[in-house]
């Protein structure tokens, strides 16, 4: 098998793209200069081991923490010419970690969405409760909606803010673990939600993933990446591969084929 | 049943429930049809506790006949001493606990109010500094509120210089150094109290305790205009207001200028309390109590907190200088005693359910 390229240049109208892009906080550099093109439609993964950068290039793109050198566009446009709030009409982020200081229910955080459409002072529209109604009807949270938010699971707090981000009807949504604290039928589930919205509305979705096997799953393409740079970029096959993968994440594994669904499977090879 | 008596019967259950779900989205949101309703209950209650703060004090006078009799000695009263009060009391209450609920929303935390950051403190040592300097000037009404206001402005500055990291306030370091800044004030005052003699004592305890003795009309209207100033800009700030409890990252990535709505909140917030302190001196809790009950009752959002605890905050003021002035009639309580009785307990129950949920 050929070894997959590490200069991604297959898209020329990128949804968003970083160019060979650098940082870190305060001296320590920790991204030695990532490319990575992604289009509109597409679900790219980030996987790697804790430390390899993967949340960092995630704040990067989200023009969260500015690169030391490179670049990154969105729709063909620098991130640095964006406004707060042109940005976050078209960029949607959800962090690993959400907390809300007071009690809000779950309808008003989905609504928060909402706010980069409007001014300070107005009420939300007929359409945008219809916009937030659909984005709770996506993550199945129709019944969750009148409830304060603290009294809600880790799981289903996770998935309003999925779709808080779904409100602010984004053009790229970059979600840092969105499959954290959630079981396999929500995985199964938001996944699919995304595979939808990506088709349906050209959704560019990059997700920072942990699990593996998630990732050959759903994603179109998958970044390896160790210790802040890039290892290999391309489909789940090509680079989730026995050696890759050994070497990333210093342990042997083992590669399989699930068999209902034809998926690369990733098993720790270990000794028990 | 036929398949169309089917359908029709889906459709009617369908329809039902869309209805129901509506229904629900109402109440679990901000609409204008409930804020509306809110802010004229809250009002109806300010009209109430108004007209009983106009008609009951140390002398009982009548309503009817000061109104009808403008030479009798009840319409003096009424006009010179009851109505200047009550208005001063709204209008103190108003901006203290519209100051409180801005502030909570800054630090992302309910304990945050004017006294806790430091403000009200150094304002109080300013105008009493000025009272014992300046006594032999004359001038006093004028230079004391002044001076007052200037100390307030100064230690809020100095507050969000120490607070500032890397060029940012950080809510949590805002929130030590305030109060570490109100006990470094509240130390000076007390230090001076023992050095000065004893005639200072009684004014000093009304710069502590907070008072709203004898105001003049123009001072209630000076508050009331650096007031409605000051709540203009923090309504043009209040959806902000709801993106920040999200945490900085997450408002910014919504659209807020996260730094700028800081600075923003902070000038108006400590112009509105440095006016306030001038006149009252420091009147504790009501920016914690108000604010706080109008979340558990009415919801989070800041677009109808705000208003509701500019009349809630008005009439608790009302209600408890009214309080302040019967318990012991003749004689008078410092309001600031009524507010902090109330608010000490208060503070623990909140911080003790704060505690429960962060560790639950």
């Amino acid at each position: 098998m050929s070894q997959p390229s590490l200069n991604d240049g297959s898209h020329t109208d990128a949804a968003l793209r970083t160019i060979d892009v650098r940082a870190g906080y305060g001296s320590t550099e920790i991204l030695h200069g990532i490319s990575l093109a992604v289009g509109a439609g597409e679900i790219v993964a980030i996987v790697g081991p804790n430390g390899a950068g993967k949340s960092t290039l995630l704040k990067v793109m989200g023009a969260t923490l500015a690169p030391s050198a490179g670049n990154v566009e969105l729709l063909s446009r620098p991130l640095a010419e964006y406004d707060r709030r042109e940005l976050a009409r078209t960029l949607a982020i959800v962090a690993q970690e959400n907390s809300v200081a007071f009690q809000f229910t779950v309808l008003e955080v989905v609504l928060m969405g909402r706010a980069p459409h409007l001014g300070p002072w107005r009420f939300e529209t007929a359409r945008d409760l219809e916009i937030a109604r659909a984005a709770l009807a996506q993550f199945d949270l129709m019944s969750l909606a009148t409830r304060p938010i603290h009294e809600l699971s880790g799981g289903e707090r996770k998935r309003v803010f999925l779709a808080r981000a779904l409100a602010q009807e984004p053009g790229v949504a970059l979600f840092d673990e969105p499959t954290a604290f959630l079981d396999m039928k929500h995985v199964t589930d938001i996944f699919r939600r995304f595979r939808e919205l990506c088709s349906k509305r050209g959704l560019a979705v990059i997700a920072t993933l942990h699990d593996l096997n998630a990732a050959a799953m759903y994603a179109d393409r998958v970044l390896l990446m160790k210790d802040g740079s890039a290892v290999a970029i391309g489909p789940p096959d090509q680079v989730l591969t026995a050696e890759a993968l050994r070497d990333v994440y210093e342990t042997e594994v083992y590669i399989g084929r699930n068999p209902v669904n034809g998926a690369i499977t990733v098993l720790p090879a270990s000794r028990r | 049943m036929t398949s169309i008596e089917k359908t029709a019967v889906l459709e009617a259950d369908a329809t039902h429930r869309i209805g129901a779900e509506l229904a629900n989205f109402e109440s679990a949101h901000l609409t204008r049809r409930k804020a509306a309703l809110t802010l004229a209950l809250l009002g109806a209650a300010l009209v109430v506790v108004g007209i009983a703060a106009t008609s009951f004090g140390s002398v009982h006078i009548s309503l009817i006949r000061a109104l009808s009799d403008s030479s009798s000695s009840d319409s003096a009263i009424l006009y010179g001493v009851r109505i200047p009060r009550v208005l001063m009391a709204i209008v103190i209450g108003a901006v203290l606990a519209s100051v409180g609920a801005a502030l909570q929303a800054l630090v992302r935390n309910p304990l945050a109010e004017g006294g806790i950051l430091g403000i009200s403190g150094g304002g109080a040592l300013g105008a009493i500094l000025a009272l014992i300097l300046a006594s032999r000037v004359g001038a006093q009404d004028v230079i004391v509120p002044v001076a007052g206001f200037a100390a307030a402005l100064l230690s809020t500055f100095a507050v969000y210089r120490m607070a500032l990291v890397a060029g940012r306030i950080e809510p949590f370091t805002l929130l030590l150094v305030g109060v570490i800044f109100n006990a470094f004030w509240g130390a000076a005052i007390m230090i001076i109290n023992s050095v000065v003699n004893f005639y200072y004592a009684h004014s000093i305890l009304f710069w502590l305790m907070g008072s709203l003795e004898a105001p003049s009309y123009r001072e209630v209207a000076i508050i009331a205009a650096t007031g409605v100033v000051g709540f203009v800009i923090l309504m043009s700030r209040a959806r902000d207001m709801n993106l920040l409890s999200l945490g900085d990252e997450a408002a910014a990535e919504l659209g807020v200028e996260v730094d700028f709505v800081r600075r923003t909140i902070f000038v108006a917030t400590s112009i509105m309390i440095g006016a306030a302190v001038s006149v009252s001196g420091i009147i504790s809790f009501v920016g914690l109590i108000v604010p706080h009950m109008l979340r558990l009752a009415f919801g989070s959002d800041y677009r109808l907190l705000l208003p509701a605890s500019i009349i809630g905050g008005a009439a608790f003021m009302v209600a408890a200088d009214l309080a302040a002035r019967v318990i012991i009639a003749p004689a008078e309580v410092p309001v600031g005693a009524i507010t902090a009785l109330c608010g000490g307990p208060f503070f623990i129950y909140l911080l003790r359910r704060q505690e429960t949920r962060t560790f639950s």
